[in-house]
C-alpha cells in the first residue's frame, strides 16, 4: 500500500483501524520528502526529529483512545508564516531566518487537538507576497507537474507538497489568492473560508483585513475535514467569528439539483486563456447536467478589484511589517551607525524586493496627504465590490470563476513585470476584499499538460455550498496525481542521490 | 493622468518605511510605484460618493476581554528571540539621553 | 511702549487607566517588576499575536469621558499610528483617531478668584509604550517592555488657558475628577500623569493665534509651571527679534529650565494613522451609558454642598476636604461613626494636612482608616485622653494605623478620673512646693503653671490639664 496517495482521511482511517501507526504514516512522508525535495523544494524546515517524536506521542494517544478524529496520527505541513512553537517560521524571508516562535498559531494548535502530525514548514512568498513562490528567500517551489513551471503563490509549498505527495494535506494562507491560485497550479484543492472563520493567532500578518488561513488537500472531503477542524472561534483574535454552522462534512453530497450557480461574464471574456476558459465552463456542464441552474450574469466592478486590493494590502503590509526592525526578533544588521540607520540597513538587507515595494506603496498611500484619495478610495471600492457580491449572492447560491486567467507560467518569467503579475489575481481579491469563501478544485489540464482549477465561491458562511458542489463535481472526474512529474522526481531524485554520495 | 515620483519622495517613504535604497533601487520604486499608482487611479472612474468606506466586512462591535490578568513571567519569551540583549532587556543603539 | 503679549496655551494629558491587566493582553500592570517580566506575545509585538480590547478600559474611559462634559461616540473605532521607535515593539501605537471614545467636553476651573470653562476637544483610548533604560557605558539603551500596554486615555484640550496658574488648575481639576471615579491615580512622578504642553503667544488684543510648539518631559506641577514661563519668553524673545517661532516638538530639560528642539531629519511626523484591521469598532448605547451614569460618585461640588448642609461644614473646609477622594471619604465616615463631623474636620484639616506635609505625601495616601480616626475623635473629646496625648496618638495612628483605643490602653495613656488618686498628687504637690504655693498665694498667679505642670509630670501625662488647673485653684484658694 503506498501511503504517500492516501488522502488524509483514508489514511486516518487505517491509522484508526491500525493498519498502520502515526510513526509509519509520518516515516513514510519523510522518505517521501527526501526523495522529491531536490526537486521541488516545497519545504523550509523538515523537522524529521520532531515529526517522529510526535507520531510516537500521538499513536499513544490513539491507543489510549485520546485521539479519536479523522486526522489522528495523519501528517500535515504548515504554511511558514504559521507560528509552530520552537520551530523555525521564516515567513519565506531572510528577516525571520532564526526565528522559533514561543507559541504555536491557534490553527497549528487545533489541528493538534486533532492528533495531526507537523512534518514540516512550506515555503512560500516572502511574508505571503507573490503569486509564485519565487519571491521567498529560500528558493523557488517547483511545480510537480513540471519543475518547470512555478507552483503558484504565496502558498506554493503547501500546495506543491500536497500535489507531490509529500504529505496528504496542508495548512496555507489566502490574502488575495495565495491558496487558490497554486490549488489551482497544482492541481490540488484548496478553501480559503470566509473571513472569521479561521483564528489569525499565530498567522503572521500580511494584509489582517483579507488574511484567512485554509487547507490544501487532494480530496474535497479532506479539505471539508481539515477545515472543520481547524476553524474556531478564538478569544485571542477579535476578529474571529462564532459559527454554529460549522459542519463541513456535513455538505459532502453529491447533490447539486436546483443549485444556482452564477457565471460572471466579467470573468470569462478579455485575458482568459482559451483553454482555462474551456475546461471551467465543461466542468460547469457537468455541474449543470447534474441538475444545478446555471445563469450567466454581470457581476460588475471586476477591473477595480486589484487597485483596490493592493491600496489595502500594501498600506497594511506597510504597518505590519514594521515590528521587524532588528530589535526583538529576526535578522539584525551587522554594520550600523546609530538606531535608525540600524533600522533602515536590518530592513533592508532582510526584506526581498518584492516585501520593498509593497512597503513602499503602502506607506506612500498613508502617508500625509494621499490617504483620502488612496486608502479611503480604496475602501469604499470595497464597500462596493462586497455590494455587487451582496446582490449576485441574492440570486445566486454559487457563483464560478476561473482561479487565475492561465495555467502555472514558467519559472523566472513572472517577477520582471510586478504589475503585470498583480493583474493574475484578477479572480481572486474581489472575494478577500468580500471576505468571502472560495474553493478551487482541479477540473483537466491544459496541452502542456498542467492542471486547471475551477474556483467555486460562496456567498459570507456558506462553504457548504461551495463544498456541495465541488464534491459532487469531484465524484464525476477522478483525482489526478502529477504523472509527468514522477519520472522526472525520480530520475531527479536519483541524481541527487548520487550526488550525495549514495547514502 | 501619469504620476509623477520625485526622488524627494521616494527618499520621503523611504524615511517613512525605514528602508534604505541603493540607487537602482530607487529608479526601480520609483517606476514601479508610478506604475501602480496609474493603474490605482483608474478607481477615480467610479463614483463613491456618498458611500462609507468599510474597513471590517462584517458588521461585529464589542469584542472585550474581562479585566483579569494572567500570572507568570513572560520575560524568557520576550527575550528569546533577541538579536542583541542586556539585564534581561533588549538592547538598542542609544536613543536621545 | 512694550508690547504686551498674551499666553495662549493647550494641554494634551495622558492618564494611565487603573486597569488590573493591559489594554490588550492579559499582562498586570502593576508597577515595577524585573524587566520584562509583565509581557506577552501581545505587548512585545510578536510576529502573529493579536490585540483583545479590555472592557474596563472603555468603561473607565466613558466614566471619565461623562465626568468631563463629553458626548460619547457611539460607535468608536482603534487606529493605528505608524513610526519607529524601540519602546513601540509594532511600531505603531494603537490610538483613536478619526472616532476617539469622547469629544466636546469642558471642565470648569478657578483661577485667582475668577471661574472659567476649559473646553475638551476629544479625548481617546490608547496603549502606553515601553521604558528606555539608557546605558551610559556602552552608549546603548534597554527597552524594558513592562509598560508596553498598559492602558491610557490622552485627553486634548482646547487653547483654552492663558497662564500656568490656569493650567495647574485645569490639571487639578482633571486630577481630582478621575481619583474620584477611581480610574487611575493620576501621580506625575511615577507618570501615571502627564502633559504635554502646546504654547503660542501672541499681542495682547489679538484674536489670531500665534504658531505653537508642543513640549514634553514634563514631569511634575512645578516643572509645568516652570516650562510655561520659560517658553513664553522664549517666544516672546523671537518675536521681539523679528524671529518667527517655528512649530516643532520641544523637549523641557527642567535642570536647565530650557526646551529643546525634538528635531530630526529620520522623524517625518506622518503617522500613516489607518483604522486597526486587528480589532473591531466598541459600540457604546445609550444603556451602557446610563449604567455607567448610575455608578460614577458624588463629585466635589455636589458633596461640598452636601457637607454645608448635612454636616454644618464652613466652606472654607468642605472645600478642602473634598479636594481629595480620600480625604472625602474619611470625613464622612468618621463623622457618621462618632457623630462629630467638625472635630473630624479639625483633625484632617489641622493634624492630617501637617503630617502630609512634613512627609511631602499626598491625601491619597494616607493609611489610617475613619474607624481609627473616629475613634480617637472620640477619645480626645469625651477627656478620655488628653490634647497632647490626641496628637500623640494621632501621629502614631498618621504612619501605621494603629487602633488608638488599644494603643491608649496598652501605653496607659488614659486621663485619670480617678478623683483619690488626683487629689493625692495635688496635696503632695503642695506640700514639696511651697515656694511657688506662697507665691501663687502672694498674688503671682502665673506660679500656678508650674504647680500644674508639676502635677502633669507626677501623672505621667494622664490627667486632664484644664481639670488639674481647677482642682488647684480649689484647693489654694
Amino acid at each position: 500500500m503506498d501511503i504517500c496517495s492516501m488522502t488524509a482521511l483514508e489514511l486516518g482511517k487505517r491509522i484508526r483501524q491500525r493498519e498502520l501507526s502515526a510513526v509509519e504514516a509520518a516515516e513514510a512522508c519523510l522518505a517521501r520528502i527526501e526523495a522529491v525535495e531536490p526537486v521541488i523544494n516545497g519545504f523550509v524546515t523538515i523537522d524529521a526529529e520532531g515529526a517522529l517524536a510526535r507520531a510516537r506521542e500521538v499513536q499513544k494517544g490513539i491507543d489510549d483512545g485520546i485521539f479519536t478524529g479523522p486526522l489522528a496520527g495523519v501528517p500535515v505541513a504548515v504554511k511558514d508564516n504559521l507560528c509552530t512553537k520552537g520551530v523555525l517560521t521564516t515567513c519565506g524571508s531572510k528577516m525571520l531566518g532564526n526565528f522559533r516562535p514561543t507559541f504555536s498559531a491557534e490553527a497549528v494548535r487545533n489541528l493538534e487537538k486533532a492528533g495531526a502530525v507537523v512534518i514540516g514548514k512550506t515555503n512560500m512568498d516572502e511574508f505571503a507576497m507573490g503569486s509564485t513562490t519565487e519571491t521567498s528567500y529560500y528558493g523557488a517551489t517547483k511545480n510537480p507537474w513540471d519543475p518547470g513551471h512555478v507552483p503558484g503563490g504565496s502558498s506554493g509549498g503547501s500546495c506543491a507538497a500536497v500535489a507531490a505527495n509529500e504529505c496528504p494535506f496542508a495548512l496555507g494562507s489566502d490574502t488575495g489568492g495565495s491558496i487558490r491560485q497554486p490549488s489551482s497550479f497544482c492541481g490540488v484543492i484548496g478553501i480559503k473560508p470566509t473571513y472569521g472563520t479561521v483564528s489569525r493567532y499565530g498567522l503572521v500578518a500580511y494584509g489582517s483585513s483579507l488574511d484567512q488561513v485554509g487547507p490544501v488537500a487532494r480530496s474535497v472531503s479532506d479539505c471539508a475535514a481539515v477545515l472543520e477542524a481547524i476553524a474556531s472561534h478564538d478569544k485571542k483574535d477579535s476578529t474571529s467569528i462564532r459559527r454554529e454552522d460549522d459542519d463541513f462534512t456535513g455538505a459532502l453530497v453529491d447533490e447539486v439539483k436546483g443549485m444556482r450557480i452564477g457565471i460572471p461574464k466579467d470573468y470569462f471574456g478579455e485575458g482568459l486563456d482559451r483553454e482555462v476558459k474551456d475546461q471551467i465552463l465543461h466542468a460547469v456542464n457537468v455541474l449543470e447536467e447534474k441538475g444545478a441552474l446555471v445563469e450567466e450574469f454581470d457581476l460588475s466592478l471586476v477591473q477595480y478589484a486589484i487597485p483596490a486590493y493592493y491600496v489595502i494590502a500594501s498600506a497594511e503590509a506597510s504597518s505590519n511589517l514594521s515590528r521587524f526592525d532588528g530589535v526583538k526578533y529576526g535578522y539584525r544588521a551587522e554594520n550600523y551607525d546609530g538606531l535608525h540607520n540600524m533600522y533602515k540597513m536590518t530592513r533592508s538587507e532582510g526584506f526581498g524586493a518584492e516585501v520593498k515595494r509593497r512597503i513602499m506603496l503602502g506607506s506612500f498611500v498613508l502617508s500625509s496627504g494621499y490617504y483620502d484619495a488612496y486608502y479611503l478610495k480604496a475602501l469604499r471600492t470595497k464597500a462596493l465590490i462586497k455590494r455587487a457580491f451582496d446582490s449576485a449572492f441574492a440570486r445566486f447560491d454559487i457563483i464560478v470563476a476561473p482561479a487565475a486567467p492561465t495555467t502555472a507560467p514558467e519559472l523566472g518569467k513572472s517577477l520582471i513585470d510586478p504589475l503585470k503579475m498583480y493583474l493574475g489575481d484578477i479572480y481572486t481579491v474581489s472575494v478577500n476584499l468580500a471576505g468571502l469563501p472560495g474553493i478551487t478544485v482541479p477540473v483537466g489540464q491544459d496541452a502542456k499538460g498542467l492542471p486547471v482549477g475551477m474556483q467555486l465561491i460562496g456567498d459570507c458562511f456558506a462553504e457548504n455550498k461551495i463544498i456541495r458542489a465541488a464534491y459532487a463535481f469531484e465524484q464525476t472526474r477522478k483525482y489526478e496525481a502529477p504523472g509527468l512529474c514522477s519520472d522526472r522526481i525520480d530520475a531527479a531524485a536519483g541524481e541527487s542521490f548520487d550526488r550525495e554520495g549514495g547514502r | 493622468m501619469a504620476n509623477k515620483i520625485s526622488d524627494e519622495t521616494i527618499e520621503y517613504v523611504g524615511i517613512l518605511a525605514k528602508l534604505e535604497l541603493s540607487c537602482e533601487e530607487k529608479e526601480n520604486a520609483k517606476s514601479d510605484m508610478e506604475k501602480m499608482l496609474d493603474y490605482i487611479d483608474t478607481l477615480n472612474e467610479l463614483d463613491t460618493a456618498g458611500i462609507k468606506p468599510m474597513s471590517h466586512v462584517f458588521p461585529v462591535n464589542n469584542v472585550f476581554r474581562e479585566d483579569i490578568v494572567r500570572d507568570g513571567d513572560g520575560s524568557a519569551d520576550a527575550l528569546a528571540n533577541a538579536p542583541l540583549a542586556k539585564d534581561q532587556g533588549f538592547k538598542v543603539p542609544k536613543t536621545i539621553g | 511702549m512694550a508690547k504686551q503679549y498674551e499666553t495662549v496655551i493647550g494641554l494634551e494629558v495622558h492618564v494611565e487607566l487603573a486597569t488590573k491587566t493591559k489594554i490588550f493582553c492579559a499582562c498586570s500592570t502593576e508597577f515595577g517588576g524585573a524587566p520584562n517580566t509583565h509581557t506577552c506575545p501581545v505587548c512585545t509585538g510578536m510576529p502573529g499575536s493579536l490585540p483583545v480590547l479590555n472592557k474596563q478600559v472603555v468603561e473607565y474611559a466613558i466614566a471619565i469621558g461623562l465626568a468631563v462634559n463629553c458626548e460619547i461616540t457611539s460607535v468608536c473605532k482603534f487606529d493605528r499610528k505608524n513610526y519607529f521607535y524601540p519602546d513601540n515593539p509594532q511600531n505603531y501605537q494603537i490610538s483613536q483617531l478619526y472616532l476617539p471614545i469622547a469629544r466636546d467636553g469642558y471642565v470648569e476651573i478657578e483661577s485667582g478668584g475668577a471661574k472659567k470653562k476649559v473646553r475638551i476637544h476629544e479625548m481617546h483610548m490608547e496603549e502606553d509604550a515601553g521604558k528606555l533604560v539608557h546605558d551610559e557605558w556602552d552608549d546603548t539603551s534597554i527597552v524594558d517592555f513592562n509598560r508596553s500596554g498598559v492602558p491610557l486615555v490622552e485627553i486634548v484640550s482646547e487653547p483654552d488657558m492663558r497662564s500656568a496658574d490656569e493650567v495647574l488648575a485645569y490639571l487639578e481639576k482633571l486630577r481630582m475628577i478621575i481619583q474620584y471615579l477611581g480610574a487611575s491615580d493620576c501621580k506625575l512622578q511615577e507618570g501615571s500623569m502627564r502633559a504635554d504642553v502646546n504654547l503660542s503667544v501672541r499681542e495682547q488684543g489679538s484674536d489670531k493665534l500665534g504658531t505653537r510648539t508642543e513640549m514634553k518631559n514634563l514631569n511634575s506641577f512645578k516643572a509645568i509651571a516652570r516650562a510655561i514661563e520659560g517658553e513664553r519668553q522664549r517666544q516672546i524673545e523671537l518675536l521681539e527679534g523679528g524671529k518667527p517661532v517655528i512649530q516643532e516638538t520641544r523637549r523641557w530639560d527642567d535642570n536647565k529650565e530650557y526646551s529643546y528642539a525634538m528635531r530630526s531629519k529620520e522623524d517625518a511626523k506622518d503617522y500613516r494613522y489607518f483604522p486597526e484591521p486587528d480589532l473591531v469598532p466598541v459600540v457604546i448605547d445609550d444603556a451602557w451609558i446610563h449604567r455607567i451614569k448610575a455608578r460614577q460618585p458624588e463629585f466635589q461640588d455636589e458633596k461640598i454642598l452636601r457637607y454645608r448642609e448635612e454636616f454644618g461644614l464652613p466652606e472654607y473646609d468642605a472645600q478642602i476636604i473634598t479636594s481629595s477622594r480620600r480625604m472625602a471619604e474619611l470625613f464622612e465616615k468618621a463623622a457618621y461613626l462618632c457623630g462629630k463631623p467638625k472635630k473630624v474636620s479639625n483633625w484632617l484639616m489641622v493634624e492630617t494636612l501637617r503630617l502630609l506635609k512634613e512627609h511631602g505625601m499626598e491625601p491619597e495616601e494616607i493609611r489610617f482608616s475613619p474607624e481609627n480616626l473616629a475613634k480617637l475623635v472620640n477619645l480626645a473629646d469625651t477627656g478620655s485622653i488628653n490634647s497632647s496625648v490626641a496628637k500623640e496618638v494621632f501621629e502614631k495612628m498618621f504612619g501605621e494605623d494603629i487602633d488608638p483605643e488599644s494603643y491608649v490602653n496598652e501605653h496607659g495613656l488614659m486621663t485619670v478620673n480617678d478623683e483619690g488618686e488626683l487629689h493625692a498628687v495635688l496635696k503632695k504637690v503642695i506640700a514639696d512646693n511651697s515656694q511657688a504655693v506662697s507665691d501663687y498665694r502672694g498674688g503671682k498667679k502665673k506660679a500656678l503653671g508650674a504647680l500644674v505642670g508639676q502635677t502633669m509630670k507626677v501623672m505621667k501625662g494622664k490627667a486632664d490639664p484644664g481639670q488639674v488647673n481647677q482642682r488647684l485653684k480649689d484647693l489654694l484658694g
